[in-house]
């Protein structure tokens, strides 16, 4: 599981490659929790890619309903078929009702193709923003992987999808939820780990540049920052350094871009009051 | 370690179903449900790997970063030591949250006249971790008649906002969808318009209840307003002290005793000094600016007897008052007469506080939870020794 997901450039630790395994041995639904640019939402790619299914996404929001995460009915579409059937002559209103209440006329919403296209990869993203309504729709669905449409009938998946959760904890998600999954804390990355990311994910950008910036960033997560850069920021920093043609990076360019990665200025004016030099010549 | 082993060898389903117990008796939610991923989990990864066990349980019984080191430590502690075959993950919560500080002499938390502290060098109070549990059942008859009081009155509700949501309604813009829909059920014909509007729901209101030896004559009173206050559902209550304490799931029980218990063993620091700056950070880091203080009502309910540094606080309350809708400061010590916000943390608090209210009896917290309902506070916002002295 671990190489198959280190060949996409997703790399994993081993504790993370063991819920991915026992997701899908167990059909889990995997929950993922922890701060902001540390992969959880890549991991859902990363395990598409593995799986070669197709990765369906569901953005949460706030108000998000079954109309827009289940299914809906083409209105329009059904009504013009009224207008057609009528003009045209049908008078069986079972034959109509049929032909109103169609497969053709139903606008599948992410949940709904996840079930009809399974196998597959479900993203369900930030669930943190939905309501607490929305997250009792989910674990009714998530338990079965069948949904029951009064019109049509139950569409059940074949083979259940692989889901993966992922919540930023702007709210305590429900614990009847998170008892049907498998949960997974996601921290930052130790300096080996960032470093082999950023290699990973960016492999045009000098060995050196990619050194010295993630060696920069692990600094600044142990400076007392009000937002603490994710991993996500340092390819970011590391982008817009090899961007500008920069092989290597001194304390001065560091300044320069650290807009790249810091995004309140709190955290930039302390980051200025650290010594970049000195943390750049440790690294040698 | 050893009676560990010959049980291992007699049924490794009892190791580790007796593993999940311990760590329902260390306080973990471990139901059921979750004690039977975890053997399934386990079974279908290599039981006799103790990286896979760990792992398996880590995945299935843990609900939350908060769970994490208890489980570290269970674990530990049940299938013993070998701190090689383990590799340690690193600890999920930020390294500053917690410092253990125990040098310094118990505060007697003396009820009565918390203005007399006024004088005493902060330094030993400001040091001290009182790891006491209070025993809150034990109320005196007239503090229970109070609270019953207390509770009968109380249902404290955030102000509306409008949210995203529309719901049907018998005027308002049109709702299309069920316009049509309706159309449809009556064979294509036009017969009503449907109409919708947009939803409301209470603001969510966050407590932040000083649980400091100074306020000890009110904590009680206070969490059990707390306590009312949470059943609506919208409201998050933490503790602080010497340490920042998320209470709201052990506000969760409805019996009001019962919840109190559990606060009690929840909160680690009753009774100590306060670091209301510091952990007015913690809690804006940890919770507040991921969203629990976005755009609700925040209430600190506390004395304003700070030991740290003003300066860290007042930093802490204008970054709070940026996040909240807005931000009320319940002052128990404001009732009585002569009352000035002369203690420095009050003093530095103050120019960010929307509304600054009285918080030491029935009366002031009945007037506290109308001004979070979006009532004007009673009087004005008292400035600086403008109040009173």
């Amino acid at each position: 599981m671990r190489a198959a997901l280190e060949e996409t450039g997703y790399l994993v630790d081993e504790g993370l490659a063991i819920a991915c395994f026992l997701a899908l041995r167990l059909n889990r639904p995997v929950f993922c929790e922890g701060d902001a640019g540390t992969g959880k939402t890549a991991l859902a790619s990363a395990l598409a890619e593995v799986l070669e299914a197709p990765l369906i996404r569901l953005q949460c929001h706030e108000g998000i309903d079954a109309s827009q995460a289940l299914y809906d009915w083409d209105f329009p579409r059904q009504l013009l078929r009224l207008r057609a059937s009528e003009a045209a002559g049908v008078t069986d209103p079972e034959k109509l009702e049929g032909a109103l209440y169609d497969r053709r006329h139903l606008l599948a919403r992410p949940l709904l193709r996840a079930l009809e296209s399974a196998p597959c990869v479900l993203l369900v993203d930030e669930i943190d923003r939905a309501d607490d309504e929305f997250e009792a729709f989910l674990l009714e669905l998530l338990s079965d992987f069948a949904v029951t449409i009064p019109e049509l009938g139950t569409v059940r998946a074949e083979t259940p999808p692989l889901v993966v959760l992922t919540s930023n904890r702007t709210r305590e998600v429900h614990d009847a939820l998170k008892r049907r999954c498998l949960y997974h804390w996601f921290d930052h990355p130790d300096l080996a780990r960032e470093l082999a990311i950023v290699r990973r994910r960016l492999p045009e950008v000098t060995a050196r540049l990619a050194e010295q910036v993630t060696a920069l960033v692990q600094e600044l997560r142990r400076q007392d920052l009000v937002k603490p850069p994710g991993v996500a920021e340092t390819i970011d920093w590391v982008r817009a350094l090899h961007a500008l043609g920069a092989s290597e990076v001194d304390a001065s360019l560091a300044t320069a871009t650290l807009g790249s990665v810091l995004k309140y200025r709190e955290d930039a004016d302390r980051a200025r009051g650290l010594d970049f030099a000195a943390v750049l010549a440790g690294r040698g | 370690m050893t009676a560990v082993a010959s049980e291992a060898a007699a049924d490794p389903a009892a190791l580790l179903v007796g593993f999940a117990r311990r760590l329902r008796a260390a306080g973990a939610e471990v139901s059921g449900e979750r004690v039977r991923a975890f053997l399934r989990a386990t079974e279908a990864l290599r039981p006799w790997a103790r990286t896979d066990v760990y792992w398996a349980g880590r995945l299935t019984l843990c609900g939350g970063p908060d769970d994490l080191p208890r489980y570290e430590r269970e674990f530990a502690a049940w299938f013993g030591g070998g701190e090689q075959a383990v590799p340690r993950p690193p600890a999920p919560a930020p390294p500053r949250l917690r410092p253990v500080l125990r040098n310094a002499a118990v505060p007697t938390g003396r009820p009565g006249a918390p203005e007399e502290r006024a004088p005493r060098l902060p330094a030993p109070a400001a040091s001290t971790d009182v790891l006491r549990h209070r025993d809150v059942a034990e109320l005196s008859a007239a503090e229970r008649e109070q609270v019953r009081r207390l509770l009968a009155a109380f249902a404290l509700r955030g102000p509306v906002r409008r949210t995203a949501r529309r719901r049907p309604a018998r005027r308002g813009e049109n709702d299309p969808r069920r316009t049509v829909r309706a159309l449809l059920r009556n064979g294509g014909e036009p017969v009503r318009l449907r109409h919708r509007v947009r939803a409301e729901r209470p603001r969510r209101v966050v407590l932040l209840v000083d649980v400091s030896g100074s306020m000890a004559p009110y904590a009680d009173a206070l969490l059990r307003f707390a306590h009312a206050a949470a059943r609506g559902g919208h409201t998050e209550v933490f503790t602080v002290g010497t340490r920042l304490t998320r209470v709201t799931r052990a506000m969760a029980h409805r019996d009001p005793d019962a919840a109190m218990a559990a606060v009690a063993r929840a909160v680690p620091d009753w009774r100590g000094g306060t670091r209301l700056g510091e952990l007015l950070k913690e809690f804006l880091d940890r919770w507040g600016r991921r969203g629990t203080a976005r755009g609700a009502v925040v209430v600190l309910l506390s004395d304003g007897w700070e030991r740290g540094d003003p300066e860290l606080l007042a930093e802490g309350m204008r970054r709070l008052h940026r996040l909240a809708h807005r931000l009320i400061w319940a002052n128990p010590l404001k009732g009585r007469p002569g009352y000035a916000p002369r203690a420095a943390g009050m003093a530095a608090a103050l120019p960010s506080v929307d509304a600054f209210v009285e918080g030491h009896s029935l009366a002031a917290l009945e007037r506290l939870a109308a001004v979070v309902r979006g009532g004007r506070p009673p009087e004005g916002i008292p400035r600086e020794g403008a109040d009173g002295a």
